[in-house]
C-alpha cells in the first residue's frame, strides 16, 4: 500500500462511504478508507431493521442492504480499504498513525482527511444512574451488536431507559426474539426518538412507555435483579411515593449519542459543546484546513439518508481541497441559533457557496412545540434569507431547510444571520 | 494424602497477596485461598489508590506503625513488582483559621509518627503549585512522601510474584471452617476440600470478623463496613496541574472528600463514608454523588459534572478493635496478632485505610510474629523478587509500538478504543500466572472498558476473546464470576420459553 493519499476517510459507516465515493468522483485519485471493524458499513451492519433509504432511494431498506449499495459502489470505483485497523492519531498536518493486526503499525500522509468516526452511546455514569454495578447493564447499541451480529441474547427480561430510536428498535427486536420488555422509561415528558419508531416498535408490540419516569436504583450484585423506577417532575426531581420495583435481568440504556471526536481533538479540531462535533462550514470543513467531517461525527442525525448526503458534500469538498493547487482564503459568515433552536449545522457558510448551489441547514429545537411553527433565517438587518413552516417542532426530529442561490447577495453583506423559530 | 502446607492465607486482597509475596521468600509451602473468581475483588478493587504519608493515624496505633514502616519501601516494591508508583506528595488544604489549627495538629502528629519533610505552606504557595485550588484556600499541609499507586496492578503483581516463587493460589474457594487439633488450628475446610497447614492467616478483609469468630477469637470484634462512593473524570476533560492528592482538612468524620490524580490519568473524586448493611452493599446513590461532588467543588471549583465518566463504591473494612498500646484511647485499630487462646493462627483484621499504604508493613509484622512464635524462616536461595512486566501499548512511544506490533501482531489490534488497549495485552492477561478469566479481571489488569464509553465498544469483543481463549461458550463468560453472565442464550433458541 501507498503512504500518501489524496483523501483518507476515517470510518466506513454511511458518512465515510459517501465521502469516499464523492471524493473519488470529484477528482481525487488516491482515496483510502480506514475501518476499525472487520468489514465495511459501520453500525449499519447491526441495524437489521428497515427504515433506511426512503429519502435517497425512495425505498425502505434494512441497514445492511443500504450499506451494501455504497460498499459496492466504493469498491467499484477503486477506492482502497484497510479493515480491522484503528487510527491512533491525526496531526493538523494530516499525518495519520494507525495500527492493525494484519498490516502492522503504519504512518500515512493525506492531502485531505474526512473524519467519519460516527458517534458513541452515552453511558451509565454520564446520566448519573445510581445503584450497584452488576452484569446486565448495557447500552442499547452494545445489546444490538450482540443480538444482530454475534447472535446472542443479553437477557430475558428488560427495562429500557430512554425513548431514543435504538432503544425502541431494540425493544421490538428483543420481543421478536422471545424476551420480555417490561417497560421503556423516558425522563423527559416527551418522546426523544422518532414518532414512527414509537408506533412501529412499542405500540405495535404492546410495550409500555412511561414518560417523565426514570430509574432510581439498580438492584443486584452479580446480575441485575430489578430496577426501582420513579416518576419525575419537570425539574427531574423524583415524585415521592411513585417508586415501583420492576423485576428484570437487564437494563438497556438508550440515553443519547455523542459524536466521537477524540481523534479530532488531537488534530486540533475545535468542537461545539452543544453538538459535541466539530464546528463546520457548509462544505463540512472543520477549523483545520483540509480536515473535513461527515455524518454523526458532526451531529447526530435522525436519518441515515441525511448522513449519506452530508458525506457526499464532505467528500467532494475534501477532493477539491486535495486536488487544488492553490488554496484561496475562505470567507465565512457565521450562523447563530436563537429562540428555542438548540443548534444549527453548518455553523458557518462559505460566502462563495451560494453562487453554485443551495445550502442545507439542519437544526434541532430545545423543547417540543405541538403547533404550527415558522423557522426564519434573517440577517442582523432583518433581511430574510429563507424560511420554512412546520406542523410542529420536536427535539427528537431534525428540521431541515435550505438557503437558495437567490440569497447570495444578502449573504455577502450579512455579518451573522440568525436562525429563529416562532409559533404561527 | 493431600499436601500439607506451612501457611494458608485466607483472602486474596492486597493484604493477603502482599503477605504471600513477603512470605514467599522463605522455605514455606504457602496456599492462598480467595472466595471470589479473582484476587483483589473486594476493598482492594475500589479505593482512592493513594499511598498515605502517615500523618493521619493516631501515634501509638498499629495503623501509624505499619503505615510508617511501609512508607519508605514503595520505590523498591514498585520497582521489583513492576507497578506504577509516583511519590507525588499530598496536600491537606485548609480554608479557614480553625482548619489551619488542625493542620498544625496534623503536622505534629505526622512528626510523632516519623513522617519526614512535612511542612505547612501558605495559600499563595498552594495556589502557585495548584492554580485550580479554591480561592478560599488559607494554607495547606504538604507531605512530600505521600504518593499514588496502581492498586489493581499492585495486588496482581504481588500475587503473581508470590506464585512465581512457589505460592499456590486457589480462586473461587471460600473458607468454610477450621480443622482443629485440640486448641491448635491445623487446616481449613473449603468446598473444594480440606487443606492442612501449620499456620492459617486471616486476611479476609470485610469478613475477617467471621473468620476470627470461627477461630474463637475476639467475639466482640465486628467489621462494620463503611461505604465510600467515588466518581471518575474523563482524562481528556480534566487533570490536575501536577499529579497529586488534594485532601480537605479532616474532621471527626474522617479524611473527607479527596480530589486525586490516578496513575491511569483520570482524576477521581471521593469518598464519602456511610455505614452499610449488608456487607456487600456497593450501591452508588444519588445523594452520595451529590455529597462527594459538593465536597470536591470546595477544593477544586472548576470541575464540571460533564467530565464524569464512571462512578463506583468501595467498602472499608472498619472494625472496632481497641488500640493495645497503654495510654492510647482509640477504637478502630488494625489487628495484627497471634491470639493467645489459639495456636497456629495469625489474625489480621480491621484493615481499613491506611491498609493499602500499610500492606508491606503488615506483611513484615506477620514475618516477625512467625519468628517470635519460634518459626525458623530460611530464605530460599533462588527467591526472585522481580515480577516481569508485560507490554502496555499505550505507554510506548510510536517507535516502540511499531516494534511491538511487528514482533507480535496481536498488539496491533485495538480492542478498547478509549484507553487504547490491544488484543495482545488482553491475551497476555488471560495466559498470565494468575489468569484473568472474567471481564472485570481483564478490566482491572489492562484498563479495558474504563474510558468514556465504559465498555460499550469493547465488551462484545472481550467476551469473544475470553470465550475463544478459555474454550467455553460466550454464555459462560461472566463479569465477575458465577451468576454474572453477560449473555443468556443464542438468538432463535427460545427453548421452552417460546
Amino acid at each position: 500500500m501507498k503512504h500518501k493519499y489524496d483523501v483518507i476517510i476515517i470510518g466506513s459507516g454511511p458518512g465515510g462511504l459517501a465521502a469516499a465515493i464523492a471524493a473519488k468522483k470529484n477528482g481525487a485519485d488516491d482515496v483510502l478508507i480506514i475501518e476499525r471493524d472487520i468489514e465495511l458499513g459501520g453500525i449499519l451492519l447491526q441495524c437489521i431493521h428497515n427504515g433506511f433509504g426512503l429519502e435517497i432511494f425512495n425505498k425502505d431498506m434494512p441497514g445492511p442492504s443500504y450499506a451494501q449499495h455504497f460498499i459496492e459502489e466504493a469498491l467499484g470505483l477503486g477506492i482502497e480499504v484497510i479493515l480491522d485497523t484503528m487510527v491512533l492519531d491525526i496531526t493538523p498536518e494530516r499525518k495519520i498513525t494507525a495500527t492493525s493486526k494484519r498490516i502492522g503499525f503504519i504512518e500515512l500522509q493525506a492531502r485531505a482527511i474526512v473524519l467519519a468516526m460516527g458517534c458513541r452511546e452515552r453511558s451509565r455514569a454520564q446520566i448519573m444512574l445510581p445503584g450497584t454495578r452488576p452484569a446486565g447493564v448495557y447500552t442499547a447499541g452494545t445489546a444490538q451488536r450482540w443480538v444482530n451480529i454475534e447472535g446472542y441474547m443479553p437477557g430475558k427480561r428488560f427495562v429500557i431507559l430512554g425513548s431514543g430510536d435504538i432503544g425502541m428498535i431494540m425493544a421490538r427486536r428483543l420481543t421478536i426474539e422471545g424476551a420480555k420488555v417490561e417497560r421503556v422509561l423516558e425522563i423527559m415528558p416527551y418522546l426523544t426518538g422518532l414518532t414512527r419508531n414509537y408506533v412501529q416498535c412499542l405500540i405495535d408490540y404492546d410495550i409500555t412507555l412511561q414518560k417523565s419516569h426514570t430509574i432510581k436504583n439498580i438492584l443486584g450484585n452479580k446480575r441485575v435483579e430489578a430496577i426501582e423506577s420513579v416518576a419525575v417532575d419537570e425539574k427531574w426531581n423524583p415524585v415521592p411515593g411513585s417508586e415501583e420495583i420492576i423485576p428484570c435481568d437487564t437494563v438497556l440504556l438508550s440515553v443519547g449519542l455523542i459524536p466521537e471526536n477524540e481523534l479530532s481533538k488531537n488534530a486540533g479540531v475545535t468542537l461545539d459543546p452543544i453538538t459535541g462535533g466539530p464546528f463546520v462550514d457548509d462544505r463540512f470543513m472543520t477549523n483545520v484546513p483540509g480536515i473535513f467531517a461527515a455524518g454523526n461525527v458532526v451531529h447526530v442525525y435522525d436519518l441515515v439518508d441525511w448522513v449519506t448526503e452530508a458525506g457526499y458534500v464532505a467528500g467532494r469538498s475534501a477532493a477539491n481541497f486535495a486536488m487544488k493547487e492553490k488554496i484561496t482564503k475562505i470567507s465565512h459568515v457565521p450562523l447563530s441559533a436563537s429562540e428555542n433552536i438548540r443548534y444549527v449545522v453548518p455553523h458557518a457558510i462559505n460566502r462563495e457557496s451560494l453562487k453554485e448551489e443551495t445550502v442545507r441547514l439542519q437544526m434541532r429545537v430545545k423543547t417540543p412545540i405541538e403547533e404550527h411553527v415558522r423557522i426564519i433565517v434573517e440577517d442582523e438587518q432583518g433581511n430574510l434569507l429563507t424560511r420554512k413552516s412546520e406542523a410542529y417542532a420536536r427535539p427528537g426530529e431534525i428540521i431541515t431547510m435550505e438557503i437558495k442561490s437567490d440569497a447570495y447577495d444578502d449573504v455577502q453583506n450579512a455579518k451573522q444571520p440568525i436562525v429563529s423559530l416562532h409559533k404561527r | 494424602m493431600a499436601k500439607e502446607y506451612d501457611v494458608i492465607i485466607i483472602g486474596g486482597g492486597i493484604v493477603g497477596c502482599m503477605v504471600a509475596r513477603f512470605l514467599s521468600r522463605y522455605k514455606l509451602d504457602i496456599l492462598l485461598i480467595e472466595k471470589e473468581v479473582d484476587i483483589g475483588m473486594g476493598t482492594s478493587s475500589a479505593n482512592s489508590a493513594v499511598i498515605h504519608a502517615g500523618y493521619n493515624a493516631l501515634p501509638g496505633t498499629l495503623k501509624a506503625k505499619t503505615n510508617a514502616m511501609s512508607s519508605t519501601l514503595w520505590e523498591q516494591i514498585s520497582a521489583e513488582l513492576g507497578v506504577a508508583f509516583n511519590r507525588s506528595g499530598d496536600y491537606v488544604v485548609a480554608t479557614n483559621t480553625d482548619q489551619m489549627n488542625t493542620l498544625g495538629e496534623l503536622l505534629q502528629q505526622g512528626k510523632t509518627n516519623g513522617v519526614p519533610e512535612m511542612e505547612i505552606i501558605s495559600a499563595y504557595e498552594m495556589r502557585k503549585r495548584e492554580p485550580l485550588i479554591t480561592q478560599d484556600v488559607a494554607g495547606a499541609l504538604w507531605a512530600p512522601t505521600g504518593g499514588l499507586i496502581d492498586t489493581f496492578a499492585l495486588t496482581v503483581a504481588a500475587a503473581e510474584n508470590a506464585v512465581l516463587n512457589g505460592t499456590e493460589i486457589l480462586l473461587d474457594t471460600p473458607f468454610e471452617d477450621f480443622i482443629w487439633e485440640g486448641k491448635r488450628i491445623i487446616g481449613i475446610h473449603t468446598p473444594r476440600g480440606a487443606y492442612k497447614s501449620r499456620w492459617v492467616i486471616n486476611a479476609a478483609g470485610l469478613y475477617a470478623d467471621d473468620v476470627m469468630h470461627k477461630a474463637g477469637v475476639r467475639p466482640d470484634f465486628k467489621i462494620h463496613p463503611r461505604r465510600g462512593e467515588y466518581v471518575i473524570l474523563d482524562k481528556a476533560d480534566f487533570e490536575l496541574t501536577r499529579e497529586t492528592v488534594l485532601f480537605p482538612t479532616p474532621t471527626e468524620k474522617g479524611k473527607g472528600i479527596v480530589v486525586t490524580s490516578t496513575l491511569h490519568g483520570n482524576v477521581i473524586v471521593g469518598p464519602n463514608a456511610n455505614f452499610v448493611d449488608p456487607k456487600e452493599d456497593k450501591t452508588v446513590t444519588k445523594e452520595g454523588i451529590e455529597e462527594i461532588w459538593t465536597g470536591a467543588k470546595k477544593l477544586v471549583p472548576s470541575i464540571n459534572r460533564r467530565y464524569i465518566i464512571a462512578n463506583f463504591a468501595g467498602l472499608r473494612a472498619h472494625g472496632n478493635a481497641p488500640c493495645l498500646t497503654p495510654g492510647i484511647n482509640y477504637t478502630g485499630d488494625f489487628i495484627i496478632e497471634i491470639p493467645k487462646e489459639v495456636k497456629g493462627f495469625i489474625n489480621l483484621g480491621g484493615l481499613e485505610s491506611p491498609g493499602l499504604s500499610s500492606s508491606p508493613g503488615i506483611a513484615l509484622m506477620v514475618i516477625d510474629l512467625l519468628k517470635d512464635a519460634g518459626e525458623t524462616l530460611l530464605e530460599k536461595p533462588n527467591w526472585n523478587p522481580i515480577r516481569e512486566t508485560r507490554p502496555v501499548f499505550r505507554h510506548l512511544s510510536p517507535t516502540e509500538q511499531a516494534a511491538l506490533v511487528k514482533a507480535n501482531p496481536s498488539y496491533g489490534r485495538v480492542i478498547c478504543r478509549c484507553e487504547t488497549v490491544t488484543e495482545g495485552e488482553i491475551l497476555a492477561e488471560i495466559h498470565a500466572p494468575i489468569p484473568a478469566t472474567t471481564y472485570d479481571a481483564i478490566k482491572r489488569r489492562t484498563w479495558t472498558g474504563t474510558g468514556r464509553c465504559q465498555g460499550g465498544f469493547d465488551m462484545p469483543r472481550v467476551v469473544k476473546i475470553l470465550s475463544d481463549e478459555l474454550g467455553i461458550p460466550p454464555e459462560e463468560i461472566t463479569k465477575k464470576g458465577k451468576e454474572s453472565p453477560y449473555l443468556i442464550r443464542r438468538t432463535k433458541d427460545m427453548g421452552e420459553e417460546a
